[in-house]
């Protein structure tokens, strides 16, 4: 920030701790921060409520007379809440996190890993079938009219509704481990791509398309220099949306195999024995490890496009 | 013809011709002599066609290669007709197909009966062609059935087996998916509307709420199977859930679209917040609310069949597949895909509909 350009008489005449107050206001970090804080509160609101009626009932079988502070220490703490507290879950992540070897399979560490490996297996898999369909779309117009219409389609359709399927036909014909969840992360991820790329080759404005042609370029030329720089801003927003869905194709495609490895069996199991907490954990690491995933390819995207020189 | 169009007629017309050629295991079997002298005959036709421009050809391949299917098709019961006749017949005809896409494709775009009845014909002939290719190639190879059962058998079983497959879909769909889908939609836009009046709040929940839409929420399912038990009600749970944030992020954005211009006016009619919130915003906000009900569309079917497969009573479209494919029975999974198919996009077209009648003016729905 230079001095000279920004400065005004209101802001100069203004207290800093004034000024500071109505950054904060109008930015998003404080916003951000209240509201967080708001969920957290009413998190551990929640828990109190919904762990009481069992916690009293523990009481009373147990004949301990207890008062009100009593009570709400004690919803704070149970084995098997109906709704874990916020720490309860972040002490979980720590144990399983930090505290357990990565070999183990306890680890969430380990599980996190296997997970993540399939998402990422299934979302290149899955981009690079986008992409090329969506080349031989843009290319040929009897793949646009023909194949278009059923991939907006099958968009429509329950796609998840297969993974069982999927799986289990899969190990029958003896492939099995990480490919099968690929597959359907990569089944999941193509669409987003495939639609934003077809819209991403066809972005180029019709003059640069006809200056292309009085250059007498070729149309891999056209693709190279003109269509594909074009379309990266597609791609990037499309690849977005692709990994967050292939790491919950990956997460689903865990739960056929009966409860084995990764984050979906790390939920099942919690499901069938009735581990909230363990359930818990599972969805907040598998949140972090999707908001690191999109934070990632956003990154990347203003990487790419600040040394194309196309930065917004 | 391009040369693309060139090669599909030759190699069509050359693998018409071996599968015509009596002892290839093809001619001397099953399909009826009269069908066999139909392929002949619209393949030789074809075969004068191509040096014609026009639409003959169209005609005429479309011609051969319904016939040819329709050989093929009659010709797998036998299995001593399954020789190299049987493959060049189906490679055959299925090229004819293709030069019959590609050469629809070709004409130009109109907004005439004709037109419109091309942009719907080549679609669907793709997707016959798949149809047909598939049950070919999985019944003359054997695949077991319980890895990939053909297109008919699939049929069979959805047709044989309709009242389960009618309650199945009444516990999903018309409990689950409509009840969180409503509830869902409508949470979702209220907070938005309330959100909208508070700029602070705005500022602080739309990062969350669109970090939220990127989360794997479907996770939450065992959660809501615990809280609301195994009926329909924690299905809707889980679909609430989904629903709200998709709604809540793109109502916010609609809320804002109006431009400056519109409120300016709206002011200088000293018009209050909620006259200019019905008569400009909400109207204003539409294309924006309707996305997210198309895309929620999508996500409220998703989340109640995989919320299912944390623990149902015995009926529900999720629960019946994954115990269906624990029991290798694949042709009754394939069944209750395709019923979920079938729903998801009537529920996507239905909101199309509903769109259209209400953005009318829209520019995406203008025409020419």
């Amino acid at each position: 920030m230079t001095a000279g350009a920004d400065y005004s008489p209101e802001i100069a005449a203004s207290h800093p701790v004034r000024r500071f107050f109505d950054w904060a206001w109008s930015g998003t970090v404080l916003p951000v921060l209240v509201v967080s804080a708001a969920i957290v509160a009413i998190w551990y609101l929640a828990a109190i409520w919904m762990n009481a009626p069992f916690q009293r009932d523990l009481f009373t079988r147990a004949d301990t007379a207890y008062s009100t502070s009593e009570l709400v220490r004690a919803t704070l703490s149970q084995e098997r809440p109906v709704l874990p507290a916020p720490h309860q879950v972040l002490q979980e992540i720590d144990k399983t996190v930090f505290r357990t070897k990565v070999t183990s399979k306890r680890s969430l560490v380990h599980h996190a890993t296997i997970t993540l490996s399939s998402t990422l297996l299934g979302f290149l898999m899955g981009t690079a079938l986008g992409i090329a369909l969506s080349v031989g779309i843009i290319h040929s117009r009897a793949l646009d009219r023909s194949l278009m219409p059923w991939i907006i389609t099958s968009q429509t359709i329950p796609i998840l509704a297969v993974a069982p399927m999927i799986i289990v036909v899969l190990n029958a014909v003896g492939i099995s481990g990480l490919l099968p969840k690929a597959i359907i992360s990569a089944y999941l991820s193509f669409f987003p791509v495939a639609v934003g790329m077809v819209k991403g080759l066809r972005s180029p404005d019709l003059m640069h398309l006809d200056l292309m042609r009085t250059y007498n370029a070729s149309p891999a030329q056209v693709f190279w220099k003109l269509r594909w720089p074009s379309a990266l801003p597609f791609l990037f927003a499309s690849m977005k949306v692709a990994i967050a869905i292939s790491l919950v194709g990956a997460i689903i495609g865990e739960l056929p195999t009966g409860a084995v490895a990764g984050l979906g069996a790390r939920l099942l199991a919690g499901s069938y024995y009735g581990q909230t907490i363990q359930i818990w954990s599972a969805l907040l690491v598998a949140a972090l490890l999707a908001a690191v995933l999109v934070g990632l390819i956003g990154i990347a995207n203003r990487i790419v496009l600040r040394r194309m020189g196309m930065a917004q | 013809m391009t040369r693309l169009q060139w090669m599909l007629a030759l190699l069509s017309l050359a693998a018409t011709g071996i599968a015509l050629v009596p002892g290839l295991g093809g001619s001397a079997v099953a399909p009826p002599e009269l069908l066999w002298f139909a392929v002949l005959a619209s393949a030789s036709y074809l075969a004068f066609a191509v040096r014609q421009e026009g639409h003959a050809i169209i005609w005429t391949s479309l011609l051969l290669s319904s016939l040819g299917a329709a050989a093929v098709i009659s010709a797998l019961g036998d299995v001593a007709a399954r020789g190299i006749g049987f493959w060049s017949l189906l490679v055959g005809s299925w090229l004819a197909a293709w030069l019959s896409v590609e050469r629809l494709s070709a004409l130009p775009d109109g907004v005439d009966a004709a037109g419109r009845l091309r942009r719907i014909a080549v679609p669907l002939l793709f997707g016959i062609w798949l149809l047909i290719l598939w049950e070919a190639i999985v019944r003359a190879t054997n695949v077991p059935t319980v890895l990939l059962p053909p297109p008919s058998m699939i049929w069979e079983r959805l047709t044989g087996s309709l009242p389960i497959l009618w309650v199945d879909f009444r516990q999903t769909f018309l409990k689950a998916v409509i009840a969180g889908y409503v509830i869902g939609c409508l949470s979702g836009f209220v907070v938005a509307v309330l959100v909208d009046r508070v700029g602070f709040l705005k500022r602080g929940l739309m990062p969350i709420g669109n970090l939220m839409s990127a989360l794997p929420i479907i996770g939450i399912a065992p959660i809501m199977v615990m809280w609301f038990g195994f009926d329909w009600q924690s299905k809707a749970a889980v679909v609430v859930v989904m629903t709200f944030f998709p709604m809540l992020v793109n109502s916010v954005a609609g809320l804002s679209a109006a431009g400056h211009m519109e409120r300016d006016l709206m002011r200088t009619f000293a018009a209050g917040y909620w006259s200019s919130l019905i008569k400009l915003r909400i109207p204003a906000a539409l294309p924006f609310i309707f996305n997210a009900l198309k895309i929620n569309s999508t996500l409220a079917l998703i989340g109640a069949i995989v919320a299912e497969f944390f623990g149902t009573p015995i009926y529900g479209m999720g629960f019946r597949i994954s115990t269906e494919v624990g029991r290798m029975n694949i042709d009754m999974v394939w069944a209750e895909i395709a019923v979920a198919a079938l729903a998801g996009s009537t529920f996507y077209g239905l909101v199309s509909l509903i769109e259209r009648a209400f953005t009318f003016w829209h520019p995406s729905y203008r025409s020419g």
